[in-house]
C-alpha cells in the first residue's frame, strides 16, 4: 500500500544553511525501492539575490535506499553482538564514517559506513546479536554508485597505493581526500564541478576554497579592480591629466574565510548545577568588600626558620596555616564574623567552632575543604590538616566531612595570580578573605627609606545586613598585624 | 649523534607507511616484510596510544608490526566492559593502580612489571589469533623445552594445564590487532585481590569477565625474567616473517616519529573514555546505617548511562531526613556523573543552599558516606 509523505528534512550536521525538502512516494513493501523522488535545494546566496532562482533541482535526483549488510569478520565468525551504536536514524554519514561497534568472542570490531548517505534504518538494538551476512542498516544515497557485491566492509584508504580516495561521480573519477570531501560537501559543491590543481588532476582545499570565492564573486557587484587606474611610470613627459590624480586605492580581495566550527550546547548538570544554587543563594546577601595590603618580610623569615623543623616531622609547612590561625584569633575578638544568618534574617547564630574552610581548585571545579576547629589547633597541626586535605583533595578523596560544616573562607587565588579580588560569600557563611600574590615591591620604612618589602593583598567581602565596615576594617587590622608581626600572635596564642 | 641517526631513519620508516599525510612520492616502494617494536615506557596510556597509532596511521597491506609493552601497575579493562563491575576502585585508589580501558573487547586484566603484552598487528585478511599464540607457544618451548604451556581455544595459554597465564583481545577496524597478556614476574596476590568487585546488586550488560586461576613463568622457573621472554619472542617472531631479530626501541612521546599520539594518549586518560563508555547499567542495593543507638535500613536505585546518573532513588525511613531535602539530593544527582568526588562535591555543596542544622548535616554526611562507600 502506497503512501504519499511529505517530510521536511533537515540533514545533519553536514550541511549547514541547506534545507532539503523531500516528498517523495514510498512503497512499504519493498523499502528498497523508491517511485519518485523531488528534491527540491536553495542555495543560501541565490535566496537573497535572485528570487527566480529560488527552486534549483540538483542534477541527481533519484537517491537510492542501500541496504548495508554486516561483512565476514574473520575467523569463521557468523555473530556478534552489537555493543553501541554512533549513528542513530536520521543522521547523515560519509564513507568511512564509524558505524556502530560489535564484540564477538574478545574482538572489538569498528564498523565503518561504505557509503556518503542518510541513515534510514537500524535492525538492531543494542546487545542484540546481529548476523554476517544479514542487513545492518539502510543508508540513503544521493550518488548513483555501482554498489559493489559484498566485500570487506572497511575499505581502508590503504588498500591501493594511492592514498587518496576515489568517488566515482558520474563516471567521472575524482580524486580528493576525505577533509576536503567534506568540505566540499559542508560547502553545498559537486567535486566533479571544481577544478582540481594537484597532481593527476587532484583537488586540493585551495580549489574547494577559489571554487566559493568564484561562486559568490559572480553574485557580488563588480569589483573595485576593474576601476584601478595602471600609476604612470614616472618618464612620461604628456602632462598628467585631472583623471589620473583621481586615483582609487586598489583594494585586496580576501578569499572567503571558511568557518566550520559549530557551537556547542550541553546541559548545566552535575557539581555545576549545585554550584549555580550555591551562587544564586549568594546573591541574595548583599556584599561589602574591604581591601588592604600587607607587609610579610617577617613572617617569611619566619616560616624560612620553622619549615625545616616542620619537615623533619613530615610536614610541609606554607604560609596558609599562619594565615588561617591569625583568622582565628582575630575571630576571637570579632565572633560576629564567624555567624550564620537563618533564612529570613531573623536569627543569628554565634558558632563555637572556627571551622576555617581554603578553597581549592580541583578537576571538579572550585571546592571548599575546612579545617575543623581552629581555635583549638597549633600551627603546626593547621599545616598538617591542611597536608591531609590537600592530597586527598587532588586524588577526588574529599568526604563530605571535610566538605562541609565550615564558617568562614580564605580563598588563596594568590597562588595563581591577581592582587585584589571580590570574593564570593559561601553561604551560609557571613564573610570571606581572597588573598593576592607576593610581591616584592618597594616601601619606605620608619626612617623614611626605601626597602625591599614582601607585599601581599586581602580582599574581604562581608554581608552587610549583619557586618559593618568598622567591624571588618578592625578585623582585618588586627589580622593584618598578627602577620606582620608575628611575635604578637605568642602574646594571644590559645 | 647515532640516536638521532636512528631516530630519523625510523621517522623515515614509519613515513613510507603513511596513510594520509604523505605525497605519493614515498608510496612507490612497498617492501614486504615485518617489525618489531619495544617501548620504552611504562606507562598504559601512552603504550595504549602506540595501538592506536599505529591502527589509524600504518599501512599494513603488506606489512606485519609486533609491538612489545610493559605496564607499572595499572587494571585494564576491555572496550566494553563495567570497571565497577570487574575491579575494587577504592583499593586501586588506595594503592596507586591506574585505571585504563583499552580498545579491543574481551575481560580486565592486571598489567605490572612483572607482566608482558604483545601486540600482533596486521591486514584484516591476516588476522589470525590462534597463529599467535602457537608462536608464543613455541618461543617458550624453545626457550625451555620441558615447559608444559598450550594454547586454549578460548585463546588462552594455560601452564601445566590449570594455570592461566595469558589472556587475549583483539580490534578489527581499519586493520587488525590481536593482543595478549603473558604473566611472567607479577604480583599474583595483589592481582586476584584487586580484580575482585565489592560492588553488590549492578545490573548490566557490559562484558563479563571470567575469572581465572593464573600462575607466573617464573614460578615454575625462576630463571625466566620478562627481558628473557621478550628476546625469545620476539626471536621467533623474527624467524617466521624472515626478518633479523631487530628490536627497534621507541617512545610514545615522541611527536616526530608518531605526530598526533599525545592528543590519543590524552583522549585515554579522559573520564569520558575510562567511565563514561560504560553500557549503560543500574546498581540497586541496601545497606543499613548505625545512628544513635539505632539500625536504619536504606535502599538505593540508581539507573547510570555513559557514566552518568540517568534515575536515582533513595529510600529512607520516614521523616529522618527533610523529604525535601531528600528530593534535592536525588534530584541533582541526575545528571551528575558516577564519579565519587562529583558526587561529593555536588552533595557538599547542596547542603550550603539548605536550612542550617546540625542535627540534619549530621545526618545527610552519614547517608551520603554510606552510600559511595557502598556503590563505589
Amino acid at each position: 500500500m502506497a503512501a504519499a509523505a511529505a517530510a521536511v528534512l533537515r540533514s545533519g550536521s553536514r550541511a549547514a544553511g541547506r534545507l532539503i525538502c523531500v516528498c517523495h512516494t514510498r512503497s512499504y513493501s519493498s523499502v528498497r525501492l523508491l517511485k519518485s523522488k523531488y528534491v527540491y535545494a536553495f542555495d543560501k546566496s541565490a535566496f537573497f539575490n535572485h528570487q527566480h532562482r529560488l527552486f534549483r533541482t540538483s542534477a541527481v535526483s533519484d537517491g537510492q535506499i542501500v541496504q548495508f549488510k554486516l561483512s565476514d569478520i574473520g575467523e569463521g565468525i557468523t555473530e556478534v553482538t552489537v555493543k553501541e551504536w554512533y549513528v542513530k536514524e536520521g543522521d547523515s554519514v560519509s564513507q568511512f564514517d564509524s558505524i556502530c561497534e560489535v564484540q564477538s568472542d574478545k574482538a572489538s570490531v569498528t564498523i565503518t559506513s561504505r557509503y556518503d548517505g542518510i541513515i534510514r534504518k537500524l535492525y538492531y538494538n543494542l546487545d542484540e546479536i546481529a548476523y554476517v551476512g544479514k542487513p545492518l542498516v539502510d543508508i540513503e544515497t544521493d550518488v548513483l554508485k555501482d554498489v559493489a557485491p559484498e566485500e570487506d566492509v572497511v575499505e581502508t584508504p590503504a588498500v591501493s597505493h594511492e592514498e587518496h580516495t576515489h568517488q566515482e561521480i558520474k563516471g567521472h573519477k575524482t580524486l580528493a581526500t576525505p577533509a576536503v570531501r567534506r568540505l566540499a560537501m559542508e560547502n553545498n559543491i559537486k567535486l566533479s564541478e571544481v577544478v582540481g590543481t594537484g597532481k593527476d588532476n587532484r583537488i586540493l582545499k585551495e580549489d574547494i576554497l577559489n571554487y566559493l570565492a568564484k561562486q559568490t564573486g559572480a553574485i557580488l557587484p563588480p569589483s573595485p579592480k576593474s576601476e584601478i587606474i595602471p600609476p604612470l611610470p614616472k618618464l612620461e613627459t604628456a602632462p598628467t591629466t585631472p583623471k589620473d590624480k583621481a586615483h582609487t586605492i586598489p583594494v585586496p580581495i580576501s578569499k572567503p574565510i571558511v568557518f566550520t566550527g559549530k557551537d556547542k550546547i550541553e546541559p548545566i548538570t552535575g557539581f555545576h548545577k549545585a554550584m549555580v544554587k550555591t551562587m544564586s543563594a549568594a546573591l541574595k546577601i548583599p556584599h561589602f568588600g574591604y581591601c588592604d595590603e600587607i607587609e610579610l618580610n617577617q613572617l617569611v623569615q619566619l616560616r624560612e626558620e620553622l619549615k625545616p623543623l616542620a619537615q623533619a616531622r613530615g610536614v610541609k609547612l606554607s604560609f596558609m596555616p599562619f594565615f588561617i590561625k591569625a583568622a582565628s584569633l582575630a575571630l576571637l575578638h570579632y565572633p560576629v564574623l564567624n555567624t550564620s544568618v537563618d533564612e529570613n534574617c531573623q536569627n543569628i547564630t554565634y558558632k563555637a567552632s572556627h571551622n576555617i574552610g581554603i578553597a581549592m581548585d580541583t578537576e571538579q571545579g572550585l571546592i571548599v575543604p575546612n579545617v575543623k576547629s581552629v581555635q583549638v589547633r597549633s600551627v603546626f597541626e593547621i599545616a598538617s590538616e591542611l597536608n591531609r586535605l590537600q592530597s586527598l583533595g587532588s586524588s577526588g578523596q574529599l568526604g563530605t566531612n571535610d566538605l562541609t560544616g565550615g564558617t568562614f573562607t580564605l580563598s588563596n587565588i594568590g597562588t595563581i595570580g591577581g592582587t585584589y579580588a571580590k570574593p564570593v560569600i559561601l553561604p551560609p557563611e557571613v564573610a570571606i578573605g581572597a588573598l593576592g600574590k607576593m610581591q616584592v615591591l618597594p616601601r619606605f620604612n620608619r626612617k623614611g627609606e626605601v626597602f625591599k618589602a614582601q607585599i601581599m593583598n586581602v580582599s574581604w567581602s562581608a554581608d552587610h545586613r549583619i557586618i559593618d565596615g568598622a567591624t571588618m576594617a578592625r578585623f582585618s587590622n588586627l589580622w593584618k598585624s598578627y602577620l606582620e608581626n608575628p611575635a604578637s600572635m605568642l602574646l594571644d596564642l590559645k | 649523534m647515532k640516536n638521532m641517526v636512528i631516530r630519523a631513519s625510523l621517522k623515515n620508516w614509519f613515513q613510507l607507511f603513511y596513510v594520509h599525510k604523505f605525497p605519493a612520492a614515498g608510496f612507490k616502494t612497498t617492501a614486504d616484510g615485518a617489525i618489531i617494536l619495544q617501548s620504552v615506557s611504562n606507562d598504559i596510556y601512552q603504550n595504549l596510544a602506540v595501538e592506536d597509532w599505529i591502527h589509524d596511521n600504518m599501512n599494513l597491506e603488506n606489512r606485519q608490526v609486533l609491538y612489545l609493552w610493559r605496564n607499572s601497575p595499572t587494571v585494564v579493562i576491555g572496550r566494553h566492559q563495567n570497571p565497577w563491575q570487574e575491579c575494587n576502585l577504592k583499593m586501586m585508589r588506595q594503592k596507586n593502580i591506574k585505571l585504563a580501558r583499552r580498545r579491543s573487547g574481551g575481560g580486565t586484566v592486571y598489567h605490572d612489571l612483572g607482566n608482558i603484552n604483545l601486540t600482533f598487528f596486521t591486514s584484516k585478511k591476516k588476522y589470525e589469533r590462534m597463529e599467535n599464540l602457537k608462536l608464543v607457544v613455541k618461543a617458550l618451548k624453545c626457550l625451555r623445552p620441558q615447559l608444559d604451556v598450550h594454547a586454549t581455544d578460548r585463546c588462552d595459554l594455560l601452564l601445566n594445564r590449570n594455570f592461566k597465564i595469558s589472556g587475549t583481545a583483539a580490534k578489527l577496524g581499519r586493520t587488525a590487532y590481536h593482543h595478549c597478556t603473558l604473566l611472567c614476574s607479577a604480583d599474583r596476590f595483589l592481582l586476584s585481590s584487586v580484580l575482585k568487585s565489592p560492588y553488590k546488586g549492578i545490573k548490566s550488560n557490559a562484558t563479563p569477565s571470567v575469572p581465572a586461576s593464573v600462575k607466573n613463568l617464573f614460578e615454575e622457573d625462576p630463571t625466566l625474567t620478562c627481558q628473557i621472554v621478550m628476546d625469545a619472542i620476539a626471536a621467533e617472531y623474527a624467524i617466521c616473517h624472515q626478518i633479523d631479530h631487530h628490536v627497534t626501541l621507541i617512545n610514545p612521546t615522541d611527536e616526530t616519529v608518531f605526530p598526533g599520539i599525545n592528543n590519543k594518549t590524552k583522549e585515554l586518560q579522559t573520564w569520558e573514555w575510562i567511565y563514561g563508555k560504560t553500557p549503560k547499567f543500574s546498581i540497586s542495593t541496601c545497606f543499613s546505617m548505625v545512628y544513635k543507638h539505632s539500625f536504619l535500613e536504606v535502599k538505593v536505585d540508581m539507573d547510570v548511562k555513559h557514566g552518568r546518573i540517568e534515575v536515582c532513588n533513595i529510600n529512607l525511613p520516614e521523616e529522618w531526613l527533610p523529604p525535601a531535602l531528600c528530593g534535592e539530593l536525588e534530584k541533582n544527582l541526575i545528571g551528575s556523573k558516577f564519579c565519587r568526588s562529583e558526587m561529593t562535591a555536588l552533595a557538599s555543596a547542596l547542603l550550603r543552599s539548605c536550612p542550617q542544622d546540625y542535627e540534619v548535616h549530621r545526618r545527610w554526611n552519614l547517608l551520603y558516606e554510606n552510600m559511595t562507600t557502598t556503590l563505589m
